[in-house]
């Protein structure tokens, strides 16, 4: 689904479609046309789309993170929509969550920001019984809405507790990013922002500067030179899920 | 097996003309008019599949900016006075209602028009 398979029937489709448009719009009724020709964009052409060149990922620095900050965290419910009152506390969606640890033997305490880690191999893909879980030619794991139908498969197969099911009917959500009752939704990286150019809510809001993303395929780019430089860790590493996020000092 | 052949074909020649009686036709009002993606008998019979397929463009492929989007629907429908779409009166809720046609698109998105989009840059202390 990331990438059409059969390159050469869509292409002779398309080919046969332009040809039929060539002779002027075929009609059968008012309205309902045998070839549906795509309408041109008035306000500019579209996005090339997610690249498979790309991959998307994020370095998280422990060191720097505080205790007690949760500023990443209302950064990403301000900016996805995560308003709702709830019914039960529980049942709340975390995107993303600050977790503090502490190493019981030498009392050493540090405190990191989770969410969903965007394997390379996810979890969550592999069970879905619908397809509606799937990951984005550039690595970004999400759920498709439209074809989910709640059944929490993908909860109880993610290792990270990332994701989380919408129980109440929702009104407020932000325009850009819908969601809604009966899904399961989690971190998407701020998949509206990223289209654009720009990077995930928490990253842009972190003060003190711990959450570096981008493009870890590219070997020029921070991210790339940094883990390349320096020593990172995935998350349950024995999984081998290959993560797009990585932590420093854990 | 005939006679209840030809009480289905009479029930069927009949229904139309009950429904035509029974219900009033949906009265649409085009707060912001100017011109559409497509003529307007298109939109009535194609939008929901020009919404489809740009919909699954956009999430699984990442393609962004096409001309059809409810984003797109809302600017130019949404009630001047109720800023929606939806409700009674609104644009879509008026012929889906008719139509009878369950209208759950906007239980995740958003139906009102103008609504703010905090940036992560005004959350930034």
């Amino acid at each position: 689904m990331n990438e059409p398979q059969d390159k050469s029937r869509r292409g002779f489709i398309g080919t046969a479609a332009a040809g039929v448009a060539g002779l002027g719009t075929l009609a059968l009724a008012p309205g309902l046309h045998l070839i549906e020709v795509t309408q041109a964009n008035p306000t500019g052409a579209p996005s090339q789309g997610a690249s498979s060149k790309i991959r998307w990922g994020m370095l998280i620095d422990t060191a720097k993170c505080v205790t007690g900050c949760d500023v990443c965290v209302k950064a990403c419910a301000t900016e996805n929509g995560i308003n709702e009152t709830l019914k039960d506390p529980r049942q709340g969606s975390q995107w993303i969550r600050k977790i503090d640890l502490k190493d019981p033997k030498f009392d050493r305490t540090f405190s990191l920001p989770m969410m969903c880690q965007h394997c390379a191999e996810p979890p969550c893909v592999d069970v879905c019984p619908t397809g509606a879980s799937f990951k984005r030619a550039d690595g970004i794991v999400l759920v498709d809405r439209h074809t989910c139908i709640g059944c929490r498969y993908c909860m109880m197969a993610c290792p990270y507790k990332a994701r989380s099911f919408v129980h109440q009917p929702l009104t407020e959500q932000n325009p850009e990013v819908p969601r809604g009752i009966g899904c399961v939704e989690s971190c998407n990286f701020c998949v509206q922002r990223v289209d654009k150019g720009l990077k995930p809510a928490c990253v842009e809001s972190c003060p003190e500067g711990a959450m570096l993303f981008g493009d870890l395929n590219d070997k020029n780019s921070e991210i790339a030179q940094r883990i390349a430089r320096e020593a990172t860790t995935q998350v349950r590493a024995d999984l081998k899920l290959n993560l797009g996020v990585r932590y420093q000092g854990i | 097996m005939k006679r209840v052949l030809v009480g289905f074909a009479a029930v069927l020649l009949l229904a139309p003309a009950v429904s035509i009686a029974g219900a009033s036709k949906p009265t649409i009002t085009i707060e912001n008019p100017g011109e559409c993606i497509a003529p307007a008998e298109e939109m009535r019979r194609n939008h929901m599949e020009m919404l489809k397929h740009q919909r699954d463009r956009t999430l699984r492929q990442g393609i962004r900016g096409e001309s059809a989007s409810l984003n797109g629907c809302i600017n130019c429908h949404a009630s001047k006075t109720t800023g929606s779409v939806t409700g009674k009166g609104g644009f879509c809720e008026s012929c889906h209602s008719y139509a009878a046609i369950k209208l759950d698109c906007w239980d995740c998105h958003q139906p009102k028009a103008g609504k703010k989009h905090a940036t992560a840059e005004e959350v930034k202390p």
